[in-house]
């Protein structure tokens, strides 16, 4: 008997992998002479080819934004809170396409790939690409499905970087953009935090100067301190609080301790591990550091660091929108302090001044940056109202 | 449609750009581009209405207005509009005065105090006015600043405003000659068409 998936589930799907044999010029100057890019697609493209939309993940995100790999899966894709049947972004309505971005570690072509010119894993070698180049490589997707314009490009954080260069560079391309939690480009905080993830893996003995496969070994403490690092910020102190602070511990006296809960009751007076928020960050950190790639971490840090589509228009983004002919809809959360809603208000303001066509929302949550992943009602309903606006207008005529 | 939205909309040209400060549901501005093909934006703070303008296919900006119009550019919209929102404003002065950098016309409506219901109100029994049309208690009220007709008037006065047109009308909507008469006595909504010389 087959095991029953949710039914706002896409349920059991399975990614596809796609080549190109096309060379593509990278920002750097350097050029992939072929390259591979896994797929994962949901619902049925329509007749008319109006109803496809476009998903661009996040840091560490994949193609498997949605659905579950077997029967046995107990975890779905990373976007299953806004992907499927009934959610925002509706599987019965739209065709959502959803790929491994370049230099990824879950398929497409990137640093563990085997190089064919060396006959060994690109590793180090693997050229820096930008949020430029990866959107050059979803136009080639795109082109390939046979879609010539894209109902909507969303895409939360990094994700939302690419449907900002989606909307610079490829104006007819798409309809509208929904970019989430985002920011126009890094602030020096941020790329503070970057720094010090790519460091703690350089600096691993394992690290090898990237070519530790070769050595069959891998940087594992490296990468999980920096997704140690990474995950606090994308938590909020409250988010914190809560997840930490539910059940009642030695010291409580009122009705918060702050998250301060104790793993085993008491304190050990060493340098152990004493508090929940510690375990908790200890297991995010190992978990990710035997499912991902030190170099495509380096290499997305770096895409991340390098995102400021102003840098062609004199330091104003507001030109980079000129030629923009979408529809946009940015939405930030209340306390996500990585790309707080200040960051979104001046992507707003820029394109306000571009004249363009523009709808924003500031969500009240707690849960800090991982808000856009989350099931939260009111993020849910702005999300869904715009995405049957995105429907009606184009796609309602089509059947 | 509300009654002074129906007003309203007379005065807005077809494929204009138009700025609704308070735009609640977006109806209007729904009713603007399908009717007018106008390129409309709204500003709301109120999530429910938030939500309804998406629904409505409006574009809609979350932003509290009391924090001011400097994200908008000079002369880039054809009309602002303000509708039952002046009265909920802290500073109802400052943000007219956006309303007419921002915009080449502003329109604005606001629930006329100096109407004989509320001044027989306070009158009689010596309290602030509670009605349908009004239904909040002092303490707790989105309202906080009540003006009368004169009272605009000589605002616009004072700040060099043009008043292209002044509509005034009554709890039917109506103007009738009576109200047209008198506007602060018998009109219960005030409609300006402002701009600046």
């Amino acid at each position: 008997m087959t095991e029953e998936f949710p039914i706002d589930s896409v349920g059991l799907v399975s990614p596809q992998l796609f080549h190109f044999d096309d060379e593509l010029t990278l920002r750097s100057g350097k050029v992939l002479r072929g390259f591979d890019l896994m797929v994962e697609t949901y619902g049925e493209l329509n007749a008319e080819k109006s109803n496809a939309v476009l998903i661009c993940h996040a840091l560490s995100g994949d193609h498997h934004a949605a659905g579950y790999h077997s029967e046995e899966d107990g975890k779905p894709g990373w976007w299953e809170a806004c992907i499927g049947p009934g959610k925002p972004i509706d599987t019965d309505k739209f065709f959502v396409v959803s790929l491994n971005n370049l230099g990824g570690c879950a398929g497409s072509t990137g640093p563990i790939s085997v190089n064919p010119q060396t006959g060994t894993f690109y590793g180090p070698d693997f050229p820096v690409v930008t949020v430029r180049d990866w959107v050059k490589s979803q136009v080639m997707l795109m082109e390939k499905l046979g879609i010539q314009q894209w109902a909507a490009v969303v895409g939360g954080s990094l994700g939302g970087m690419q449907v900002l260069r989606w909307a610079i560079s490829y104006p007819e391309r798409l309809h509208h953009a929904v970019c989430i939690a985002a920011a126009p480009k890094l602030s020096a905080q941020n790329i503070a935090f970057n720094e010090v993830a790519r460091h703690s893996i350089i600096s691993d003995p394992n690290f090898h100067d990237g070519r530790y496969l070769e050595h069959q070994t891998s940087p594992k403490q490296g990468l999980m301190l920096a997704r140690m690092v990474g995950h606090i910020t994308y938590l909020s102190d409250s988010a914190m609080r809560s997840k930490f602070g539910k059940t009642v511990g030695d010291f409580e006296t009122s009705g918060s301790n702050f998250g301060r809960d104790l793993r085993s009751g008491k304190l050990s007076f060493g340098f152990n591990v004493d508090f929940q928020v510690e375990s908790y960050l200890h297991y995010q950190g190992e978990r990710f550091s035997e499912n991902f790639d030190a170099n495509t971490y380096l290499l997305m840090t770096k895409a991340l660091d390098y995102f400021d589509p102003s840098v062609d228009f004199d330091g104003d983004l507001s030109k980079a929108f000129a030629n923009s002919s979408c529809k946009f809809m940015l939405l930030s959360f209340s306390t996500d302090w990585r790309f707080p809603p200040e960051r979104s208000r001046e992507l707003v303001n820029d394109l306000l001044k571009a004249g363009r066509e523009v709808t924003y929302v500031e969500i009240e949550a707690d849960e800090g940056h991982d808000a856009f992943l989350l099931p939260i009602p009111r993020y849910m309903n702005a999300f869904t109202a715009y995405m049957n606006r995105v429907f009606r207008e184009k796609c309602s005529n089509a059947t | 449609m509300r009654p002074d939205l129906e007003i309203i909309q007379q005065w807005i040209e077809p494929n204009s750009r138009v700025l609704d400060l308070g735009c609640g549901d977006g109806s209007l501005l729904h009713f603007l581009n399908e009717t007018k093909n106008v390129s409309s934006i709204g500003l709301e703070i109120d999530q429910d209405n938030i939500e309804q303008c998406i629904e409505n296919g409006v574009n809609v900006i979350e932003q509290n207005m009391d924090k001011g119009l400097d994200n908008f550019q000079s002369d880039s919209f054809d009309t602002v509009l303000l509708a039952q929102t002046l009265q909920a404003l802290s500073n109802p002065h400052l943000l007219v005065e956006e309303m007419l950098r921002v915009g080449k016309k502003g329109i604005v409506t606001f629930p006329n105090f100096g109407n004989w219901k509320s001044r027989l109100y306070l009158a009689t029994r010596g309290r602030m006015p509670v009605s349908k049309f009004m239904p909040h208690q002092w303490y707790d009220t989105p309202n906080i600043h009540f003006c009368t007709v004169k009272d605009f008037d000589a605002l616009c006065k004072e700040m060099n405003i043009r008043v292209l047109t002044r509509t005034v009308v009554d709890s039917q909507h109506q103007g009738s000659w009576a109200v047209k008469a008198w506007p602060n006595l018998l009109g219960e909504i005030a409609i300006y068409h402002i701009t600046r010389d």
